[in-house]
């Protein structure tokens, strides 16, 4: 089963080494970790995407919860929560493609950031599964790099309100 | 009032009120032991290797219950604390170690001596810091200090680099001890939970009690003999559980798992609720998990969330510390009286005793240990090494109290035993300590031979000498044919001149007959004794689950 967690973690030294390190002790391989600062620059926000057995899950999940620099965990439901990634692709292009792919780039929504004679950089944003689609459909016009930011989640509501 | 950071922490240890620290200098802490020298409330000990200190900190917190505390230099003094790190860690002993490290302007740059000492021990530590600067000196102590001992204890390292340790601060005590924002420590649990288990424990026949360190570290101790008699249920008590409960009562059935007793393993096997307080299922006590406690319903109650249903399927989770959940659990559990399951206990406890041969005219291990429990009173503080020395001196000395066991039991190390012996003498300065051992173990920590007469202790150390890697040899024996591969180890010193080459007394004992009166004499003399016994060299340890079987496969010797 694939998770998306959330960890808020005072924002000290060595913490994501610790999070990091309990996922893969256990041969856990993590999909992607975002971390940044919360409103409170002392307190940051990790979230982390992992696929694997869930009683191992339940496992790290408690391990985390243990750290002293944690200050919650929480196994977000897909329904109940929102999911964003950014992702910055640069494709190949020529006069001949370059319309094309800023046609597919508009019905996404995508951003174009850099026009080069040779080369285009594009930003999406979205759903995981959106930014696999538009990567799918740049295939053809020859991807020469992708950089991705992870996922970044939150719940819907919050339980506290 | 302008303070270095030196200064600092020596008030800050004196706040913690640590009486004694073990350790040994080097470059980057000499700043510190320059302070060390004037404070004379402090005693430091000088060990000979800083796996010593580590080892001895333990003892320390395990026979007074007090945080260990040790101090090393950077680098190559840092790494030589890992094993006992390690140690401390799997068996939850509160303790601080104290590393130096270089300068923060060098920390990256392979400076001498550097040893990135935070990242090498995170997966052994409950926690560990690096002091980056003197003003957080004082807030990251007092941290470390709790942290090392609420909760499930565990050892907490600080990193502290020179430049931290000599810098100059206005110096004023905070208001507040400094607590972790993310640390929380659960102490009762929910009423509703409580009342799920003494459900489950009415409707059982066949009740059984499990414990481990949990109740020592909880000092849960009373609270539990009165919540095994009020339920008449049989009590097993893990290696490190020892004590816990007092082994001459009649509803203790001994220690379970791969040398467990007969019945404590069969009891697993046919009760129908595993009351587990403060254990942890370790592979060494479930043998194979497929066989373990089939017929039951398993409560667990544990400090540690974490530790619940992590290696066995549990039915009821209770988080809470031991000695607060059983205070809870006597308040609502009805007295159950005995029934045909305590006849059967007791009938198996009669008919599958522990034991050996005592025919043999030999010095037998078993024998030895007796002798000692005898000589002792049963009121010694036995520290053990590892392998069958460990095994003789948990099956053959009854533990009535707690903090009187004292072995490595989650992480197994070898050389354990002596320093460990002397941390708990310097916290129990009156009790008779002994380090039942093996010879091969005890050549893992021999150095500290000089801190012990160094420090005038009068620790005793009983070598079961059968001049061979005994557990491993036992393995070869029984699954590898006989191949006795790099177990030989009669190539040894003398270990009576060894003694005497420190300094110390050497008694070699090599027939029954003066077992005791070499044991008595030991105890009698002021400073420490190497009692060198030359036992039956291939005897081995029953019970035994072998390994990979169901506790239910128990085998036990034929005498
Ligand atoms: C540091 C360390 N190295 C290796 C082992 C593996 N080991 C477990 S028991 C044992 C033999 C111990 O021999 P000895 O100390 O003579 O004790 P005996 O079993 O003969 O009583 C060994 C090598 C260990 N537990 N610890």
């Amino acid at each position: 089963m694939r998770h998306i967690i959330s960890v808020i973690v005072e924002n000290k030294f060595g913490v994501l080494a610790r999070v990091s390190g309990l996922f893969s002790s256990r041969g856990y391989n993590i999909d992607s970790l975002t971390v940044g600062e919360t409103n409170d620059p002392e307190v940051s926000r990790m979230t982390i995407v992992v696929k694997g057995d869930d009683s191992i899950l339940d496992q790290v999940m408690k391990q985390l919860n243990k750290l002293v620099d944690v200050i919650e965990v929480v196994d977000l439901p897909r329904e109940q929560s929102v999911r964003r990634e950014l992702c910055l692709i640069k494709v190949n292009c020529n006069s001949g493609t370059r319309t094309e792919i800023l046609e597919i780039a508009n019905v996404f929504r995508a951003k174009t950031i850099h026009i080069g004679h040779t080369s285009l950089i594009i930003q999406i944003t979205g759903t995981e599964e959106k930014i696999n689609g538009f990567i799918n459909l740049m295939e053809p016009f020859k991807i020469l790099e992708v950089a991705r930011t992870g996922v970044a989640a939150m719940q819907r509501e919050s339980k506290e309100q | 009032m302008k303070l270095t950071g030196s200064d600092i922490f020596i008030e800050c240890l004196r706040k913690e009120k640590v009486e004694v620290l073990f350790g040994y200098p080097g470059g980057v802490v000499i700043p510190i032991f320059d302070k060390l020298y004037d404070a004379k409330d402090i005693r430091f000990v000088l060990t000979r290797h800083e796996q010593g200190a580590a080892h001895a900190a333990d003892g320390y917190a395990r026979a007074t219950g007090k945080t260990g505390v040790c101090l090393a230099t950077s680098g190559p003094g840092a790494t030589n604390l890992v094993t006992g790190i390690a140690t401390a860690y799997m068996d939850s002993i509160p303790m601080v170690a104290f590393t130096g490290q270089v300068p923060m302007s060098l920390i990256g740059t392979d400076a001498f001596q550097e040893a990135d000492i935070t990242g090498i021990t995170r997966p052994i530590t409950k926690h560990n810091f690096l002091i980056s600067d003197t003003s957080k000196m004082v807030d990251i102590i007092s941290e470390a200090f709790y942290i090392a001992s609420t909760g499930r204890p565990g050892p907490v390292l600080v990193d502290l680099p020179k430049d931290v340790s000599t810098g100059m601060i206005d110096f004023e005590w905070p208001e507040k001890p400094s607590i972790p924002k993310g640390y929380k420590v659960v102490k009762y649990a929910d009423p509703s939970v409580i009342k799920n288990a003494a459900d489950a424990i009415k409707a059982s026949k066949k009740p059984y009690i499990y414990t481990g360190g949990g109740i020592i570290i909880s000092g849960a101790g009373k609270e539990l003999v009165t919540f095994a008699e009020r339920i008449n249920a049989p009590v097993t008590t893990t290696l490190m559980g020892l004590g816990g409960f007092p082994g001459s009562h009649p509803l203790w059935v001994g220690m379970p798992g791969m040398h467990g007793t007969y019945t404590a393993n069969m009891a697993f096997t046919d009760c129908d609720l595993v009351i587990a307080i403060g254990a942890r299922f370790d592979d060494r006590v479930t043998g194979k998990i497929e066989g373990f406690a089939p017929n039951a319903k398993i409560i667990h109650i544990d400090t540690d969330p974490a530790a619940i249903a992590k290696n066995v399927k549990v039915d009821i989770a209770v988080v809470g510390d031991a000695k607060a959940i059983l205070e809870q659990l006597l308040e609502v559990v009805k007295k159950r009286d005995r029934n045909g399951w305590n006849d059967y206990i007791d009938e198996m406890k009669t008919s599958h005793p522990v034991t050996y041969d005592k025919k043999s005219g030999t010095i037998k291990p078993q024998y030895v240990v007796e002798q000692i429990y005898e000589a002792t009173k049963g009121d010694a503080i036995i520290t053990t090494e590892v392998g069958q020395n460990q095994m003789w001196a948990s099956l053959f000395y009854t533990y009535d109290k707690p903090r009187r066991f004292i072995s490595s039991g989650g992480l197994g190390t070898m050389g354990y035993g002596f320093p460990a012996a002397i941390g708990a003498q310097m916290g129990k300065p009156d009790a008779i300590v002994f380090d039942i051992a093996g010879d091969g173990s005890i050549q893992m920590n021999i150095q500290e031979m000089a801190t012990a007469v160094e420090q005038k202790l009068p620790v005793n150390i009983a070598i079961l000498n059968n001049k061979f890697l005994g557990m491993v040899r036992q393995w070869q024996e029984l699954f590898y044919g006989k191949r006795y591969s790099s177990t030989n180890i009669e190539l040894q010193p003398d270990f009576v001149k060894l003694a005497e080459a420190y300094g110390a007394h050497g008694i070699r004992v090599d027939k029954p007959e003066n077992v005791r009166s070499a044991i008595e004499e030991a105890i009698s003399i002021k400073g420490p004794v190497i009692l060198d016994f030359i036992v039956d060299r291939e005897e081995n340890v029953w019970p035994m689950v072998a390994p990979g079987a169901a506790l239910s496969e128990v085998m036990e010797g034929l005498f």
